[in-house]
């Protein structure tokens, strides 16, 4: 009866795990794959590759993806430790209630409403006060910053309203006025959470299009936009390579956090038991 | 030179010496919650003043106010003689030892401990000297690179204390500072800081609500309840002369007895058991009660006597009863007896010698008799 049961699991699971990572495995076959049309395998071959990396619009994207990455997150984690300073720690100002329901709107709202607003406030702008001018990086970038700040807010938020206040508490004591307390306690305490946030709003930038299709403007391709265009026109051994570098650096990315997260824990047990010999 | 030891050791009674601290009709409210109720309070220099009350009972947020945490609804605080209302807590002359201990956990110990000498800008040299005294004090030698998650309790409740030393304020500030230890560490550590507050001279205020602590450690104490001062004074006068009902239960614990006087002289009052005619207490009482004044009369537990045979010549402050349960605690043992009119009565005896053969100084169900002096209980008005 077990055995049996076991066995059906065993079996889900194979089935959800092959749901999972078949797509992603026929993806990177099929990069290394000569012939031009994407089923039909024509032996094995680099020449995708090749392709990609002289392709200057490919370079552009990625580029460009990278630069509005890297700027929304310093910003939004920047903004969004302020938010959550503002709800959290400094006491309770006229309809804070009200701030912090709309810092978290984002969160909830469809993309699609995000991005046409936004479209609309730029071209609104534009119309008054002539800028921006065109739309390409900075809509981009400002929409991005606008929606992952709101993310960091939460993240931020949360281990605020974790930390024992006491501890801000104490620096006062001891003679440290306010922002020294925020500089050398506070922030120190909240850097995790703010590495997390910074690598949220990293990852989120680079994975938007809707977002970023509605503020773009001619000649301004992320890489979601530059792959989702591509794919329009059908099926291209080389957005497989492109997509194939892509997963490559996830997973990059995901191993490096996890050895990260292991270290630590090894760490904090190493600190529990170094804590517990010695006392008198 | 007149040096009378009892004026330095007991400032509270000379009224040419100037309170170090002042409690002026403190009150503190949250919304509609009144958490501290006008409360007057004199500290003097090198006491070791403990609030002592339940929990909620607004001690926390009396040493918040003095710390400058808080701010009073009303009244006035002063230290040294300064008004402290305008001044926030960063430039008071008081440092705080927090209930959490509130340790910095991305510093280490020495760090912690250095990290108010820096604020002050003090000479680098200055600081690792003051920094190594302290660790010296409080035996942390061994462990002045590590990081608060690598210490035991014990350890990190001494860096708190030393971090708030260091700056040798005039004043400090402790948040029961005991109370995340463990019973036999707690011991241990009141008795050091009890030493490292003689050796600094250094007036203490803490707060907790453990009784035993208060009364092992404080030159004073302050009884609270819902926010009021019930009682202050030496922890003798709290436990051998509490002016309440409230403060008898508190501290300690003591049988009551619910009277009316039936006679009062200069030096004792007569009172009558309200709930049996037949039993008279005479109680050694100073101040002249009325007759037929409704009043307590209390005795604790270790103060009766406890007799296996009938007194021979009856007499107040006698009662005689059955005992009702035994509880063994080693060094004494504490008996519940059941009188005649059903009350019950908690008597309280040293086992002085080995009980043989398991058998206790009285045995269940067996017929004993109490008696107390007229100077070991008191008459209570409220
Ligand atoms: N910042 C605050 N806001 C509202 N109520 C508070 C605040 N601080 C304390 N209180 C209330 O005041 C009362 C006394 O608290 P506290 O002084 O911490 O008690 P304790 O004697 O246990 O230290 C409690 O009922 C608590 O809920
Ligand atoms: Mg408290």
């Amino acid at each position: 009866m077990i055995h049996k049961r076991s066995r059906w699991v065993i079996a889900m699971l194979c089935f959800g795990l092959a749901f999972l990572y078949v797509p992603i495995f026929l993806l990177i076959l099929y990069s290394f794959n000569h012939s031009k049309l994407v089923p039909i395998w024509g032996g094995f071959s680099t020449r995708w590759y090749t392709v990609l990396f002289e392709s200057p619009e490919v370079w552009e994207a990625v580029m460009l993806s990278l630069r509005i990455a890297l700027i929304n997150a310093t910003f939004a984690t920047l903004l969004g430790t302020l938010a959550a300073l503002a709800m959290v720690r400094f006491g309770r100002f006229k309809g804070r209630t009200l701030f912090s329901g709309m810092i978290s709107a984002p969160l909830v709202m469809p993309e699609v409403i995000t991005g046409l607003s936004l479209l609309l406030l730029f071209i609104t702008l534009a119309d008054i006060i002539g800028w921006p001018g065109a739309r390409g990086f900075t809509t981009i970038t400002i929409a991005h910053i606008t929606f992952s700040m709101a993310y960091v807010a939460v993240i931020i938020q949360s281990r605020l309203i974790g930390m024992d206040q006491s501890i801000e508490e104490a620096a006062q004591d001891l003679g440290a006025k306010p922002l020294r307390v925020l500089w050398d306690i506070t922030l120190p305490i909240l850097a995790p959470g703010m590495l997390a946030g910074w690598l949220l709003a990293f990852t989120l930038s680079l994975d938007d299009l809707v977002i970023a299709s509605f503020v773009t403007g001619p000649g301004s391709n992320t890489l979601p936009i530059l792959i989702f265009s591509r794919i329009k026109l059908g099926l291209k051994p080389d957005i497989n390579a492109l997509a194939t570098l892509i997963i490559l650096t996830v997973s990059i990315g995901v191993l490096l956090a996890a050895w990260l997260m292991w270290r630590q824990e090894k760490q904090r047990m190493q600190d529990r038991k170094m804590a517990s010999r010695t006392d008198h | 030179m007149s040096t009378d030891l009892n004026d330095t050791h007991r400032p509270w009674l000379d009224p040419k010496q100037e309170p170090f601290i002042k409690i002026r009709g403190v009150t503190k409210r949250f919304g509609d919650f009144t958490a501290v109720d006008n409360v007057d309070l004199d500290i003097y220099k090198s006491e070791l003043f403990c609030l002592l009350g339940g929990s909620g009972c607004g001690k926390s947020t009396l040493l918040r106010m003095l710390a400058g945490f808080e701010t009073p609804t009303a009244g006035n605080i002063f230290i040294d003689g300064e008004a402290v209302a305008n001044i926030p807590a960063y430039a008071r002359p008081v440092n705080m030892m927090f209930q959490s201990y509130a340790l910095f956990p991305h510093m280490t110990v020495e760090k912690n401990i250095a990290y108010g000498l820096k604020r002050d800008g003090l000479p680098k040299k200055e600081i690792t000297r003051r920094v190594a005294e302290m660790i010296e004090l409080v035996e942390l030698g061994d462990f002045r690179q590590r990081k608060p998650n690598q210490l035991s309790g014990g350890q990190r409740q001494r860096v708190a204390l030393a971090r708030a030393l260091v700056k040798q304020p005039k004043v400090l500030l402790l948040d029961e500072p005991l109370a995340a230890l463990d019973k036999r560490l707690r011991e241990h550590t009141q008795y050091e800081l009890m030493n490292i507050q003689d050796q600094l001279g250094v007036t203490f205020i803490v707060v907790t609500h453990d009784q035993e602590e208060a009364m092992t450690l404080s030159t004073r104490i302050a009884v609270m309840d819902q926010g009021r001062f019930i009682q202050t004074g030496t922890p003798t006068e709290i436990y051998e002369s509490p002016d309440s009902r409230f403060v008898a239960n508190f501290i300690g614990s003591a049988n009551i007895f619910q009277g009316h006087v039936i006679t009062s002289t200069a030096d004792h009052v007569v009172v009558r058991s309200a709930q049996d005619d037949t039993l008279q207490f005479t109680v050694r009482h100073s101040a002249e009660l009325a007759q037929n004044t409704k009043v307590w009369v209390a005795v604790r537990p270790e103060k009766i006597r406890m007799l296996k045979d009938a007194p021979t010549t009856p007499g107040p402050n006698q009662l005689a009863g059955s005992v009702h349960d035994i509880g063994y605690l080693g060094r004494l043992s504490n008996y519940k007896i059941k009188l005649d009119n059903g009350k019950m009565i908690d008597v309280t005896h040293p086992n002085q010698t080995r009980p043989t053969s398991g058998r206790h100084l009285v045995d269940w169900d067996e017929r004993v008799y109490l008696h107390w002096d007229s100077a070991s209980a008191i008459v209570l008005t409220h």
